[in-house]
């Protein structure tokens, strides 16, 4: 319904304003009114149609727009998807890392295996394993040319150690489950290398910022884009926009074909933006995932999936019609028949 | 039907397009408007479907005071009210059907409502089988019947015209006239703004005329 709502203030004009009231009379309002809700989503839809078709007649004109916000979306989807395989690269690659944890010299090797095996039934740890002070020191002498040095010391200045082989764990969870084992009596000592994890996911970071900064100014520049062209269109029909105020248009009846305009362009922007990324994907992937085989053999680079390419979508809907409505609340109100 | 209390309009320059005018129109009455150009006679139209607010005085069109209402009501109002032009005010992108069907999708009927009340109104000016032909193909008189039909298509209790007869020779601004008189013949209040004295002394209806913003008779 239109204008449902603001016409029972005007008492005298129901008679005229009900179309079909006058032939069915007062006790089917209902009807009435299932009436015009028929008609009000029939004018949607044939606005929404008939808007969608006038963008495929120029279709040139339209297609440069839809280039325009393509581009402007695609390039933050690019970039959000490389920083996704990256983070996935990342988590998968070397995100288990490993810990030693060096056990007092007071700990029994009977204690020491004990210890290992309880740390086992913690869910983020993998695997563990207990390497008593003399294993240790053989294998330091086996494997380093200190091995007289430390033969002439009195005793093994070596401390049995538990080698704990991680599930995969963020950087944050690490320090935190640190904190934990260095409270255990057992422990005196805990060497674990996260650094370059940490550089990785604290560049990760800085890169999410970047594209979400990107993101936004490239967004703005969709509804400003969108915007613009819809200002266009509503100075062209100009005219048609004068001659539906003075037959009784409501503003809405009046906004909505732009509304649908800058959603068509919302849309179609979304979609020639995908085809974008996944032509530049297909582009990259083979000499991405040839360089990344040589770290890793199970890694493919993800494209856009189901879910990216629906929020992909409702992104360019909202955004061209938020560009469409701000246009149309900035310029229709200025249209008025004169 | 209409009736203005002591209605003025000054425009923004200082000039005064209606200075106190009283009027009453009674439903189902036909009148003529006249008087020389500038007289006023189009911002009395105009005041009635609100295209303009009057500076002082009260303006009524079916017992409502048009002062107390705001700017979303206008569509009401102007729905009420079938005006017909002397520019025609057409769509020259669409057809005869869909400029005539105009005031009905934006009132929410349903389709074959639609069809069958433009076929009805088109009949009416004599414009059958010319549906879907394009404005520009049709000749001045043709025009302005596609206007007329356009204002009469939803029924309208009340039907202004500014000057319909304005490009037209006196054998069409006749036929045009005899329209209006069909309307009227029906129960339409019809109001036409006109400097053809002729025609209207022909025509016998109440004549109201303006001169410099006043009402003389």
């Amino acid at each position: 319904m239109v204008t449902g709502g603001s016409r029972r203030r005007v008492p005298s004009r129901t008679a005229v304003q009900k179309p079909v009231a006058r032939e069915h009379g007062a006790s089917t309002h209902s009807l009435v009114t299932t009436d015009k809700i028929k008609a009000y989503l029939l004018n949607h839809q044939q606005v929404g149609i008939q808007t969608l078709r006038n963008l495929f007649t120029a279709w040139l004109t339209s297609t440069m727009t839809w280039m325009v916000i393509g581009i402007a979306f695609a390039l933050p989807t690019i970039l959000y998807l490389l920083l996704a395989n990256l983070g996935n690269f990342g988590g998968t690659w070397d995100g288990k890392p490993r810990l030693s944890l060096y056990l007092g010299s007071e700990i029994t090797e009977s204690e020491g295996r004990k210890f290992a095996a309880q740390l086992t039934l913690n869910n983020w740890i993998m695997n563990t394993r207990y390497i008593s002070a003399e294993s240790a020191l053989a294998e330091f002498e086996e494997n380093s040319s200190l091995g007289d040095v430390l033969a002439s010391l009195p005793g093994n200045p070596l401390p049995a150690v538990v080698e704990i082989e991680s599930g995969s764990i963020s950087p944050a969870e690490i320090k935190l489950r640190l904190t934990q084992l260095e409270t255990r009596q057992e422990v005196e000592k805990i060497s674990v290398d996260i650094e370059w994890i940490e550089r990785l996911f604290a560049l990760l970071a800085l890169g999410e910022r970047f594209v979400t900064a990107i993101g936004v100014f490239l967004g703005l520049g969709v509804v400003l884009a969108v915007g613009n062209t819809i200002r266009l269109a509503i100075e062209n029909r100009r005219a048609e926009i004068e001659i539906i105020k003075l037959v009784g248009g409501t503003d809405r009846f009046v906004r909505r074909p732009f509304l649908y305009l800058g959603f068509w362009y919302g849309i179609g922007g979304a979609l020639s933006a995908w085809l974008m990324v996944q032509a530049s994907l297909s582009f990259l992937t083979v000499p991405i995932e040839r360089l990344i085989h040589s770290y890793q053999n199970d890694f493919i680079l993800k494209g856009l999936g189901v879910p990216e390419t629906g929020v992909l979508l409702l992104i360019g809907a909202f955004l061209g019609i938020f560009g469409a409505a701000v246009a149309v609340g900035r310029h229709l109100h200025e249209i008025e028949p004169s | 039907m209409i009736k203005f209390d002591q209605v003025s309009k000054r425009y923004a320059g200082g000039q005064e397009a209606l200075s106190r005018v009283n009027l009453e129109l009674d439903e189902a009455e036909m009148v003529f408007l006249t008087g020389h150009s500038g007289a006023g006679k189009s911002t009395l139209m105009k005041l009635i479907i609100m295209m303009e607010r009057p500076s002082q005085g009260q303006v009524f069109v079916q017992g409502v005071n048009l002062n107390r209402l705001g700017r979303r009501h206008i569509p009401e109002i102007r729905r009420g009210v079938g005006v017909v032009f002397q520019n025609h005010q057409l769509l020259f992108d669409r057809t005869v059907y869909d400029n005539v069907a105009l005031p009905l999708t934006i009132s929410g009927y349903q389709r074959r409502e639609v069809g069958r009340r433009v076929r009805a109104a088109l009949s009416k000016v004599g414009l059958s089988g010319k549906e879907n032909q394009f404005p520009v193909t049709l000749s001045g008189g043709e025009q302005q019947r596609v206007g007329i039909a356009r204002a009469v298509v939803n029924k309208p209790p009340l039907l202004l015209a500014d000057e319909p007869t304005g490009n037209l020779d006196p054998a069409l601004s006749r036929e045009i006239m005899d329209l209006f008189h069909q309307f009227n013949q029906v129960g339409v209040t019809v109001m036409i703004a006109t400097h053809d004295l002729e025609l209207v002394r022909e025509m016998g209806y109440r004549q109201i005329t303006l001169s410099k913003g006043r009402l003389i008779s």
